[in-house]
This record gives structure tokens, C-alpha cells and sequence, in this order.
């Protein structure tokens, strides 16, 4: 079935259909029509979720948490300083491994305030343990929250996921996307896989949220980080079912013409499409050019990133979001990591562009690509990190 | 007690069963006061019991017993939720 719709509300049917046991939520732009279009469904008996209006994001993951803890399918939206304001909770959701499902339109944090799209809040919420999707297109975005139920709530994986989208280039604009069925939805995403441990298992009583000091908190750790190693498979296998359901197909990674190319550009979400388009120009002008999209940022899928790269001759990483005082943007450190075991490493540049919604053209494409190319002409990247599209 | 490898704990941060504290970790040292029950104006009615937060409240057929001295801090809830004023907060003699 075929709709047009904002893909903010998109996402609020994409939920409805889901119809998880609870949504705790508090209104932020560019994410808000997500909660209010959805709390609609509620309030008018589309669906039985019960909806908690709380009073602030760190409230809303708060009582997200508690919810998924009692064996709730639970889900949620917000964006930036929200976001920001989960914070805390965030980290618990992951150790607790709670598979919250919290729907992000990516968005500049304050100061300068700012409601425009970048990346900001979701590299905040990188080191969190929540695993992050990430999409460019509304289409995407609608697959990417379906997938998201069923990856997260694996018993292999039970970990909460954020679903990525850019604020107002993608949330605000309307697409026609292909939806499923309810019924088929309801099929794919099957009924929620209750822990046999939780709250209200009183036939099973159990201590939540413990205390572990010198003596245990590192075994804790060591026993959550071990545990990302099951998500990547569980990621293609929902995939390879839902690409048999719809026809659409989704990786780890998008490679696009990169089989020959010696300049590749690394994106994510909305600028991954002005960069194909930039690529399909310049590839009739002669050029060997390539752009690697990244869908799963958390857990990073390293191998696949070091394989898709190692024979490009230069990389060229855009980041939407910049790691202060830090030697580059987010996404180039980790592809950086990536490469590290690679032998012959391509060089590798930084390029920081589209922070706070400013555009990023076709035009601005292209001088990344170029940077790439002076690049190979002098052996290194100088300098490591350009800031593009911005005044000087 | 045998310290647990990362690879032998349940998932998440849970501990999978009830009570666990009890005579693992002993916070008698804590207390400044420590409770005591007048039996005679005890009326069973268990509201310590429900309240206190370390199982400190040692209870058996519906009868209100005593203290578990060594899992009870000394927070004093039970004095002040008992509702006959049974329980006094004693100076502890060190």
C-alpha cells in the first residue's frame, strides 16, 4: 500500500500499527508530531496503548524503562536536547537490556540554540549502548522503526534501539512510502517475547537496578559488552525477512559504485542521498567516485566498513556533528578504527558540514570529493578536518 | 562466597531472586539507635514488617517476633510507622 505522508507521521502510524503496550513521551521539535499524531490514535481508541504524558524527557525514559522492565513492548520519540536529557536513563535502559524503541528526527544541541537537523544529539547517545539505525529517506525510516521492534526485542539481542532520522530535511517533508499491512506488521514483529524475569513476575521475584562495586560492576560491563557481538547477525536476519516480506533489502552498509572507486565519500542519513546524486555527476565526468552510507552505527560493523574501504585511495568522512576539542568528527574516529588493521590504508580526511541545518548541496558534495582528490595529489589529507559550506 | 566470572552472570542488571541480601551484607556497624518491641502494646498488625526496607523485621505466623540485628541499620521506619508507638529507638552502648 502506497502513502503520502510526512514522515513524522509516518512514523506515528508506523507505531500505531506496531501498537506497543506503552509510550511514555514528552513533545520536542522536529520529533513532536510523532507523540501528538500517535497520542490522537490513542485518544481515539485506534489503538490500547497507554500513553503517559510526562513532564520531562528524563521523566519519559524514566517511566520507558520502568515499563520495559515490567515486560512492556514500550517505544518513544524525541530529538536533541531531549535527547540530551535521557541521558542517564539511556545508559541504565542498555545495562538493564530494555528494548525500548525511541524514535529520533536528529537535531542540533544548544547553545547556539537551534531546531534544525544534525547530528549532534544522536553522537551524544553513541557511547550509551543503545543500538542506532539510521536512514535516509522516509522509506527508510519507516523500515528501519519495523526492524527495530524485532531486532531489539530478539532474546539474543534485548537491547533498546534509536531510530535516526534527519530533523525537517526528512521529518518535515513528505515522501510516498510504501507501508505493509497492520496485520502483516503485527505478523513480522510477532507478540512481545516477555522476559520470564520482570516486575510483575511475582512468581519469580528478583532484585532490579542492584548495586555492584569494586567486586562486580566490571563483570557487569564486560558481560554487556560482549553481548553486542549477537546484534549484527540478528540485524541481517530481520532484514533477510523483512526483504522477503517487502522486496526492500537492507545491509549493515549501503555501498554505492564502489567497486572501482577511488575516492569515497562516508555519510549518513539525508546528505547519503545528495551525495549519490553528486557521485552520478561527477561519474559522467569521468571520475571514480563512491559513497559508503552507514545504517547501523551502534553496534559500528568494523569488518564490513575495513572491507568496503580498503580499496578506495582516499576516504573522505562526513560528520554532521563535531567531537570538540576531540581530533575529528565522531564517524571519522570510528572509520579511522576500522582501518586500523586494514594494510594498505587509504588516506583519510574529515570533512565537517550541515551543523544546525545549514544545506548541504550538491555543490558542497563535489569540494569533498575534491578535497579527496588534492588529497591523493599531496599523499595526505592538510588538513585533517575542513569545515565545509561555512563562511571565512 | 565463590566470585562470580562475567560469563556467569544473568542478564542484565538483575539479581534473580528475592532477599538476596539477607546474611550477605551486615550493616549492624551503621546503626546509632536500634529498635526494640514492647510485645505487650504490639497488636500484629505487620506495618513494620511491610516497611522495612532489609527484611529486618523477623516475623512468623502472623506474629511480629523481633529484629534481625544484623541486617537492620538502624533507620528507625518501623518506630515511626507503627501506629500503638511499640517500637523505641535505643541508644546503641558501644
Amino acid at each position: 500500500m502506497k502513502v503520502a505522508l510526512e514522515t513524522n507521521q509516518l512514523m506515528a502510524f508506523a507505531m500505531k500499527q506496531i501498537e506497543p503496550h506503552v509510550v511514555a513521551a514528552y513533545p520536542i521539535t522536529p520529533s513532536t508530531e510523532v507523540v501528538q499524531e500517535f497520542s490522537q490514535y490513542v485518544a481515539n481508541g485506534d489503538v490500547r496503548t497507554e500513553f503517559v504524558a510526562v513532564e520531562s524527557e528524563h521523566s519519559a525514559m524514566s517511566a520507558c524503562l520502568a515499563a520495559s522492565l515490567a515486560g512492556a513492548r514500550v517505544m518513544t520519540a524525541t530529538a536533541s536536547q531531549g535527547l540530551a536529557f535521557m541521558w542517564e536513563m539511556l545508559h541504565i535502559a542498555s545495562a538493564s537490556r530494555a528494548p525500548i524503541v525511541t524514535i529520533v528526527a536528529n537535531r542540533a544541541l544548544s547553545a547556539p540554540i537551534n531546531i534544525h537537523g544534525d547530528h549532534s544529539d544522536a553522537m551524544g547517545a553513541r557511547d550509551t549502548g543503545w543500538i542506532q539505525l539510521w536512514a535516509e529517506s522516509a522509506q527508510e525510516a519507516y523500515d528501519n522503526v519495523i526492524q527495530a521492534i524485532r531486532i531489539g526485542e530478539d532474546p539474543r539481542v534485548r537491547f533498546p534501539v534509536l531510530v535516526n532520522y534527519d530533523g525537517f530535511t526528512t521529518s518535515h517533508a513528505v515522501e510516498t512510502v510504501e507501508v505493509l499491512e497492520d496485520e502483516e506488521v503485527r505478523k513480522f514483529i510477532g507478540s512481545f517475547p516477555r522476559p520470564e524475569v520482570n516486575f510483575l513476575n511475582i512468581e519469580k521475584p528478583a532484585s532490579f537496578g542492584v548495586l555492584a562495586l569494586q567486586d562486580y560492576y566490571m563483570e557487569f560491563k564486560r558481560a554487556q559488552a560482549e553481548a553486542y557481538k549477537n546484534v549484527k547477525p540478528v540485524v541481517l536476519e530481520v532484514a533477510e525477512a523483512y526483504a522477503k516480506l517487502t522486496g526492500r533489502k537492507y545491509g549493515l552498509i549501503e555501498e554505492y559504485k564502489l567497486e572501482d572507486a577511488d575516492v569515497v565519500l562516508v555519510a549518513m542519513n539525508s546528505a547519503a542521498g545528495t551525495a549519490k546524486e553528486t557521485v552520478d555527476k561527477l561519474r559522467q565526468a569521468g571520475k571514480k567516485v563512491g559513497v559508503l552510507k552507514i545504517r547501523l552505527f551502534r553496534p559500528f560493523p568494523i569488518e564490513e566498513v575495513a572491507s568496503a574501504l580498503k580499496g578506495a585511495k582516499a576516504v573522505v568522512v562526513m560528520d554532521r556533528a563535531y567531537t570538540y576539542g576531540g581530533p575529528a568528527g565522531p564517524l571519522f574516529c570510528d572509520i579511522a578504527a576500522a582501518l586500523t588493521n586494514v594494510a594498505q590504508r587509504p588516506l583519510l580526511g574529515n570533512v565537517v558540514a550541515g551543523l544546525g541545518g545549514r544545506d548541504i548541496t550538491m555543490e558542497h558534495v563535489e569540494h569533498m570529493f575534491n578535497l579527496g582528490y588534492k588529497a591523493l595529489e599531496r599523499g595526505s589529507f592538510e588538513p585533517l578536518v575542513t569545515w565545509v559550506g561555512v563562511r571565512e | 562466597m565463590k566470585e562470580q566470572k562475567w560469563n556467569e552472570l544473568p542478564e542484565g542488571v538483575v539479581v534473580p531472586e528475592g532477599g538476596n541480601s539477607q546474611g550477605t551484607y551486615i550493616v549492624a556497624g551503621w546503626r546509632t539507635f536500634k529498635p526494640v518491641v514492647n510485645s505487650e502494646k504490639c497488636i500484629n498488625c505487620m506495618t513494620c514488617w511491610i516497611m522495612c526496607p532489609d527484611n529486618a523485621v523477623q516475623a512468623s505466623g502472623g506474629k511480629m517476633l523481633g529484629f534481625d540485628y544484623l541486617a537492620c541499620k538502624g533507620c528507625g521506619v518501623c518506630a515511626e510507622v507503627c501506629p500503638v508507638k511499640a517500637i523505641d529507638m535505643v541508644k546503641e552502648e558501644r
